[in-house]
């Protein structure tokens, strides 16, 4: 029922099993309510990599979780699969999707291997725990993240970019066709934050599994993203394949970012270049 | 019926329930045979095995050390698991039924209703401790969502402290209007395995079992749960509905430990902590081996009571203060 095959460089548009119809969410109840996001409308590819960007606050993780049900929609809906997804069963939207919230921490003592099991939680009923289906799929998924090393260590003990490698494993062990990550790379040193984001990319090329990512840093996610979707102010200002979308027009536009946007030379990449403005007395010496 | 389903990880821990088995059996029948008269343990077997009641020594086992030592199982149980599930639901190391003013706000409720109300029906009493478990409970919570920061580790606990010293006060004021009545109630509320009431007992059985039930059955999401309530609604857990359930059996033990023993404190506090250090960090191992290890706890802590001042006993309150306090102060140093 799924189409696996599509390439990275497929025309837009694709089937799509996660859209989005013209969403509301915010925070909060009664007087103290806040809306976050407003008339969002988006489908996201089936097998590729879309990457949120926009300006903090703009309400990218509110997106994120609202599409995982992890947040009640105030208007319109997210589909799954053609049905809403917050009237479908929890547990079996889990089957399906996965997500990975912000700076998730793990209880301290906790072994890798324990904390990736937990992906297979809704795969396990009272009756029915740890199958043997359930270990192959454990060490996979600590295998395709690189943590099988690590499996009996505590995960408090390990590296930033190692313990968010856990946390990817985790949801990867839930084995589900779509999988949301929220800012996965943050606070990680550049050389791991794009370790991650091929390993990232590789989940959705090679194993054919649909990954929306919130990111921050706007130069990787136009490096890997196969559909950019930028947001500012709960909504959505610009969506399509980097070229279309990552122009200084919008740089400005979102971020209020003076760039230029540049190719890298070799593999034709754009990059974002921002304009600094010299003061004159520095620009004399 | 979760013992059964136990992972199999490469933890020691799961290597030994048989040996923590055995180990709470060795403990029973030590806090049998300790006593006024040291009664030797091929008796106490013979005499649970093969009851003679022409035998004085078979029924000062039977008639009375026995319930003791079971109320000491279940107690030391209820108390264990119901701390290792409010450690796991606030994810506070700290989080305890005494700490949190749980105990307090059952242990009033039941001197209100018993010594001023003068009602004193056994089938009532877990009930009344349970509302104000709840009660002290969902004030505490209050004081705490109030604070600036919120609900951390340390706010809840001032916020237990503040709420205990209240109705501390309160109980000592009754106690005072009322001193014949209270007589009775003085050692309860030390916290006491002594002479536990037979019906009370029997009426608090429901409540601790119902709540042990609900507790295991809730082991495997509890450990989703400490990932974050995000991660655990992400893997498709409802959050909301495992809290409330959690309550509830955190209430229900509480209320049947202090219907049976009255208020003792830290039990709830030292065996989770201890169990982590074997049995690491997955509720399917950790409350198993809380409900064993806090019978066991109890059990010892018990026999102490009754020996280190012998012939004279102290409450077994008194005892388990006296061991968990040090361990809190090592707790804060060592985990906030």
């Amino acid at each position: 029922m799924t189409d696996h095959t599509a390439p990275a460089s497929a025309p837009l548009p694709r089937p799509c099993r996660l859209s989005v119809r013209s969403v509301g969410a915010g925070y909060g109840s009664g007087s103290t309510a806040r809306a976050v996001l407003q008339d969002v409308s988006l489908d996201i590819p089936d097998g590729a990599l879309t990457i949120l960007v926009g300006p903090n606050g703009c309400g990218k993780s509110t997106l994120l979780k609202t599409m995982a049900r992890i947040l009640p929609a105030s208007s319109g809906a997210v589909l799954l699969d053609g049905r809403p997804i917050h009237a479908t069963p929890s547990r079996n939207v889990a089957r399906r999707l996965a997500i990975l919230p912000q700076g998730p921490v793990a209880p301290e003592g906790l072994t890798v291997r324990e904390l990736v099991g937990q992906g297979r939680f809704p795969h396990q009923t009272l009756l029915r725990q740890m199958s043997r289906d359930d270990r192959r799929a454990i060490d996979a998924a600590m295998a395709a993240a690189d943590v099988a090393q690590f499996a009996d260590s505590p995960v408090s003990r390990l590296s930033g970019g190692q313990r968010q490698r856990c946390w990817i494993a985790m949801v990867l062990a839930q084995e589900t066709d779509i999988i949301l990550l929220d800012e996965p790379t943050t606070f990680l040193d550049l050389k791991v934050q794009v370790d991650l984001l091929v390993l990232l990319r590789r989940i959705a090329h090679r194993d054919g599994r649909t990954l929306v990512v919130v990111l921050h840093e706007l130069n990787l996610a136009a490096a890997f993203a196969d559909l950019l979707v930028m947001m500012k102010d709960g909504r959505i200002v610009a969506q399509g394949a980097v070229d279309a979308t990552f122009t200084p027009q919008t740089l400005q536009d979102v971020f209020g970012l003076r760039a230029r946007v540049l190719r890298d030379p070799d593999s034709g990449r754009a990059i974002c270049a921002p304009v600094i403005d010299v003061p004159q007395a520095m620009a004399a010496q | 019926m979760t013992g059964a389903a136990l992972p199999r990880h490469g933890r020691a821990a799961s290597v030994a329930p048989a040996a923590g088995l055995a180990l709470l059996v060795l403990a029973f029948l030590w806090h049998i045979s300790v006593g006024a008269k040291t009664i030797p343990l091929p008796v106490v077997a013979r005499a649970i095995l093969a009851y003679d009641p022409e035998i004085f020594d078979h029924l000062v086992v039977i008639d009375l050390r026995v319930p003791r030592a079971v109320s000491a199982v279940l107690v030391g149980a209820a108390l264990s698991v119901a701390g290792a599930l409010m450690q796991g639901v606030t994810r506070n190391p700290l989080a305890e039924p005494g700490l949190l003013g749980l105990l307090i706000g059952a242990s009033f409720a039941v001197v209100l209703v018993v010594g001023v109300l003068d009602l004193a029906a056994p089938g009532l009493i877990p009930l009344v401790a349970a509302a104000g478990a709840l009660a002290a409970a969902a004030v505490v919570w209050g004081i705490a969502l109030a604070a600036p920061g919120g609900p951390a580790p340390l706010t809840l606990v001032l916020s237990g402290a503040a709420v205990s010293a209240f109705l501390g006060a309160l109980v000592t004021i009754a106690s005072l209007l009322d001193e014949e009545t209270f007589d009775q109630l003085r050692v309860w509320m030390t916290g006491s395995l002594a002479g536990p009431d037979r019906a009370v007992t029997l009426w608090a059985l429901p409540w601790l079992l119902g709540g042990l039930v609900v507790a295991l059955g809730l082991a495997r999401q509890m450990t989703a749960l400490a990932m974050g309530d995000e991660v655990a609604a992400g893997l498709g857990l409802n959050v909301g509905r495992l809290k409330a359930l959690a309550l509830a059996a955190v209430v229900a033990l509480t209320a049947a430990s202090v219907a049976m023993a009255g208020p003792l404190g830290f039990v709830g506090l030292v065996v989770p902590h201890g169990v982590r250090l074997f049995a690491g960090q997955d509720y399917r191992l950790v409350l198993p081996w809380s409900a064993i290890a806090g019978a066991a706890y109890l059990l010892v802590v018990d026999v102490a009571a009754r020996l280190v001042l012998a012939p004279v006993e102290i409450s077994t309150g008194l005892v388990t203060a006296l061991l968990g306090a040090p361990i809190f102060v090592w707790l804060v140093k060592r985990r906030l």
